[in-house]
């Protein structure tokens, strides 16, 4: 067994990739990294890319990952991988986006709420007018 | 046959109001499945996640990082809220909801101000009624949940608690025990308590590239999101349990409805059959 090492690839949302593996290659952040077994203790961000797995055998497996982070030990490699793009740009974005719709989710129930108040005051001067009338007619 | 128009009219309409509730049960029992399943799927990655994690922080007790640090004086508090988007599904988003208002009531009392993430669209709607400061939102997530969707919305709140906007983050959701049970709960996310991360196995220390502090950044904010996400799978498993169970219920009582308008509805016809015999036997004596 020494000469092949654990793979597991994992995201958020599933197990992409559990095996045994002689060879991987990854996209690592500062160029590209290939992991033989007995490895020293490596843990590295990666870039967006392909994973190339050698399994026993010779036969070749690519997983693609959108980033994440490798971790590297003597007998096992974990990709930690990203379900999707990620970027500091990115989610920067998209947080503002999040802050914009919760603003206007916040505008429209303010509406409603507005809307709901002046409902109520018509319905209230409607009533007062009914009555005045009423009491004009039995006059 | 006074009436007995009516009657029939109504035993139409429940029973094809227990077809609908029937194909429901059926449609949330498979959705079910694929719920639990995703919902196991989740776990590997959180667990791995933590254990590095735990490593990291442990092998650089220097490096603490805001996520980490407990604060003692506690002002602001952020509330993540996971409901459903759709309703149908029994008592679990009252349930919830009810756990985050006394929540919010008893920090209220306290003197905290609060700001909301709600994910789905009950709780949003909740909230807004409410009158909280709702400073997130994600509805419409769908049976699938992807992590795309919601990173906006949880970028929110990790940045309020990175830069003091938030003391406290505290996440609620539903908790799926079993397709009978599920439970509302309040966890506290941020800070990460200590039994959270846990403590690592064996002790070497890694090669860091670039360095340790970027790594563990982003594993940290990796880690949290992968818990919240991992409470939004459970959140959908029960979701769809409930919806099981609620509209099994519905269907059985639509049953004995249906039981019970077919008794009234045969009384009714043999009295008219019994009034119109003697109609008929009392006018032949009559002649």
């Amino acid at each position: 067994m020494a000469h092949t090492i654990q793979v597991d690839v994992v995201s958020a949302e599933a197990e992409i990739f559990s095996g045994q593996a002689e060879f991987v290659i990854l996209p690592g952040e500062s160029g590209e990294l290939g992991i033989y077994p007995r490895h020293a203790p490596l843990i590295t961000r990666i870039k967006p890319g392909s994973v190339r797995i050698q399994k026993v055998g010779g036969e070749e497996e690519l997983v693609f990952v959108a980033g994440g982070i490798l971790e590297v030990q003597p007998g096992m490699v974990t990709v930690l991988a990203d379900t999707a793009i990620r970027g500091h740009d990115l989610d920067e974005a998209k947080a503002n986006e999040a802050i914009k719709q919760a603003e206007e989710a916040r505008a429209k129930a303010r509406d409603r709420a507005e809307v709901t108040t002046v409902e109520n005051e018509l319905a209230m001067l409607a009533a007062q007018l009914a009555t005045i009338r009423k009491l004009r007619k039995h006059r | 046959m006074p009436g007995s128009k009516e009657i029939r009219n109504k035993i139409k309409s429940v029973q094809n109001t227990r077809k609908i509730t029937k194909a429901m049960e059926m449609v949330a029992a498979s959705k079910m499945r694929k719920a639990q399943e995703r919902m196991r799927a989740a776990r590997p990655y959180g667990e791995k996640i933590r254990n590095v994690a735990a490593h990291i922080s442990h092998a650089n007790p220097e490096y603490n990082h805001p996520f980490l640090v407990h604060r003692d004086t506690v002002l602001k508090t952020g509330i993540i809220l996971i409901t459903t988007d759709k309703g149908l599904c029994g008592g679990l988003n009252t349930n919830i909801q009810r756990l985050a208002l006394q929540k919010v009531k008893a920090l209220e009392a306290e003197g905290d101000a609060i700001e909301v993430c709600c994910i789905g669209n009950k709780g949003l709607g909740f909230m807004q009624r409410l009158g909280a400061n709702v400073v997130s939102q994600v509805t419409g997530l769908g049976d699938r949940p992807h992590m795309d969707k919601l990173v906006g919305a949880i970028k929110v709140m990790l940045d309020g608690y990175a830069e003091d906007r938030f003391d406290r983050i505290y996440i609620f959701y539903t908790k799926f025990i079993n397709t009978m049970k599920q439970e509302p709960v309040m966890e506290q996310l941020l800070p990460l308590t200590g039994d959270r991360l846990g403590s690592p196995q064996g002790s070497w220390d890694y090669l860091y590239e670039p360095d340790a502090k970027t790594v563990l950044d982003q594993m940290l904010s990796r880690y949290v999101e992968s818990i919240i996400y991992g409470a939004i799978t459970e959140n959908m498993a029960s979701e769809q349990s409930a919806r099981m169970v609620a509209m099994k219920a519905a269907s059985d009582n639509a049953g004995s409805v249906i039981d019970e308008l077919t008794l009234v509805y045969n009384k009714a016809r043999q009295a008219a059959i019994t009034k119109e015999l003697s109609e008929i036997v009392s006018g032949a004596a009559a002649v």
